[in-house]
């Protein structure tokens, strides 16, 4: 039985090496329901690829991935469809369909993976993209959106299929500094309606205020972990609160 | 009204026929070649290396030779091996497959343009890799391939031409025909290219017709 203390995703010593170089040296991390687990930490240690991996975008070279109870077969591809099928992923650039408008970005994974109906599809993807202010956008194509825009659309493409978790890949890091605002309130909304994420992210605000525990990756591996309560007090002599530290002075100089 | 002389009468009567024959050759390679050119270009890409190598072959072949080698070769080398093909048939099959190579090019630049992001994109949503390139990649790579198909077809308009080597009398063949019967060959010529620039005038807004109809906003411009 699930209960609110079983893991809804679970992943086990995950490693991941492309030729000589290993990204991910036996990785393990757990989720629970409605919990948001932040990753931070240096570019190239590992963040991107530990979330791809999580989803088998990038096929782990070990390690086990659960699904509530159940163990995913990294072999099949039936259940590496239904895995991510039900761990949303968004995506750095975002990645929309480009010969898509905003509107069938979403029906088409409804349609084709979802086998729902035409109007049924239709209507669930009309109900996502207002739930992201951009009803009035649906017939728009991804050129014709801002970038802010696209990623709040791939958002609700993701949510349109009832994912149980979200994986975010520093989902404000290609948005210039004034369209992050829009994209930062449409993930505060989702964590306020408890949804279970795990997020990628040089976002200072977010990883303070919305993280219930910070995960510091660095060279492969999870070094520091923690509630921002126990790492991020200002003095602490945590890896993360260094580099909270370090991001607040870019924030402060930069302009 | 204006009679035309007994040569002119003549020549546009044997041009009308060679057109239809012409218009017989071309239609029929310019689907087959577009349809050979997709399969061959999306082998090239999704096939498994030795899929891969096979495409690459062909392509390498017929890109390789010259067109006329190719329909020799088709016309007069196959009833070697027991194979006789009707002028005709010799010309499409080798109109087919010279097309089909050039097109699997063309097709095979714009799959692979298509950014690792699309798939991933696809896939993440759960997507099977079948689905990912029938309903994302082609329909994106065709927007992206369809200038240069469309150039392959104005090529292949005007290779046509070279059936008459294999005496498959089209427009050149019968053009040709009548300019040694009369010697007169500037007027001859000059008005089979009139119809040559008229077909591809032809072929030109019907492609620009299917371009608007397929643009999207963010593929090339309208």
């Amino acid at each position: 039985m699930i209960t609110d203390t079983t893991p809804i995703l679970r992943v086990d010593n995950i490693s991941k090496c492309f030729g000589e170089t290993c990204i991910l040296k036996g990785v393990s991390l757990s989720l629970r329901k409605g919990e948001i687990k932040v990753l931070i930490g240096p570019s190239g240690g590992g963040k991107s690829t530990l979330l791809q991996c999580i989803n088998c975008l990038v096929r782990p070279d070990a390690g086990e991935i659960h699904l509530g109870e159940e163990r995913i077969d990294l072999a099949s591809k039936a259940d590496l469809c239904r895995l991510r099928q039900q761990v949303g992923m968004i995506f750095q650039d975002f990645n929309l369909f480009d010969h898509l408008s905003a509107q069938d970005n979403i029906t088409i994974a409804l349609r084709k993976v979802k086998k729902l109906g035409k109007r049924e599809a239709a209507e669930r993807a009309r109900l996502e993209l207002e739930q992201v202010g951009l009803g009035d956008k649906a017939e728009l194509y991804p050129a014709q959106l801002s970038g802010g825009q696209k990623q709040r659309v791939a958002i609700a493409r993701a949510l349109a299929m009832d994912p149980k978790a979200l994986l975010l890949d520093e989902p404000t890091s290609a948005l210039d500094p004034e369209l992050i605002g829009e994209v930062i309130a449409v993930i505060r909304a989702l964590a306020a309606k408890g949804m279970t994420m795990i997020m990628a992210t040089h976002q200072i605000s977010l990883i303070s205020t919305l993280a219930d525990e910070i995960l510091f990756m660095e060279n492969g591996v999870i070094v520091e972990q923690g509630s921002p309560a126990q790492l991020l007090t200002s003095g602490n002599p945590s890896k993360s609160q260094g580099f909270c530290d370090r991001l607040n002075d870019l924030a402060d100089g930069g302009c | 009204m204006l009679t035309l002389s007994p040569f002119y009468q003549e020549l546009l009567a044997a041009l009308n026929q060679g057109l239809l024959m012409s218009l017989a050759l071309i239609i029929p390679s310019a689907l087959g070649g577009v349809l050979i050119g997709i399969s061959a270009g999306a082998l090239r890409v999704f096939g498994d290396r030795w899929v891969r190598l096979l495409g690459d072959g062909y392509a390498a072949l017929f890109r390789g030779t010259p067109l006329v080698v190719q329909l020799f070769v088709l016309y007069f080398g196959l009833p070697n091996v027991g194979v006789y093909l009707s002028p005709y048939a010799a010309a499409v099959t080798g109109f087919m497959l010279c097309s089909g190579a050039y097109q699997s090019e063309y097709v095979r630049g714009a799959l692979l343009s298509i950014k690792r992001g699309q798939y991933f994109g696809a896939q993440a949503l759960g997507f099977t890799p079948w689905q990912t390139v029938r309903c994302i990649i082609v329909p994106q790579a065709v927007r992206r391939a369809i200038h240069g198909c469309g150039n392959e077809i104005v090529y292949l308009i005007k290779y046509s031409s070279l059936a008459y080597v294999v005496t498959c009398m089209e427009l050149t063949g019968e053009g040709k025909t009548i300019a040694t019967e009369y010697f007169r060959f500037t007027e001859v010529f000059a008005i089979i290219g009139l119809y040559y620039l008229a077909l591809v005038s032809l072929a030109i807004f019907f492609l620009k017709k299917i371009e608007q109809r397929l643009y999207i906003p963010g593929f090339g411009h309208q």
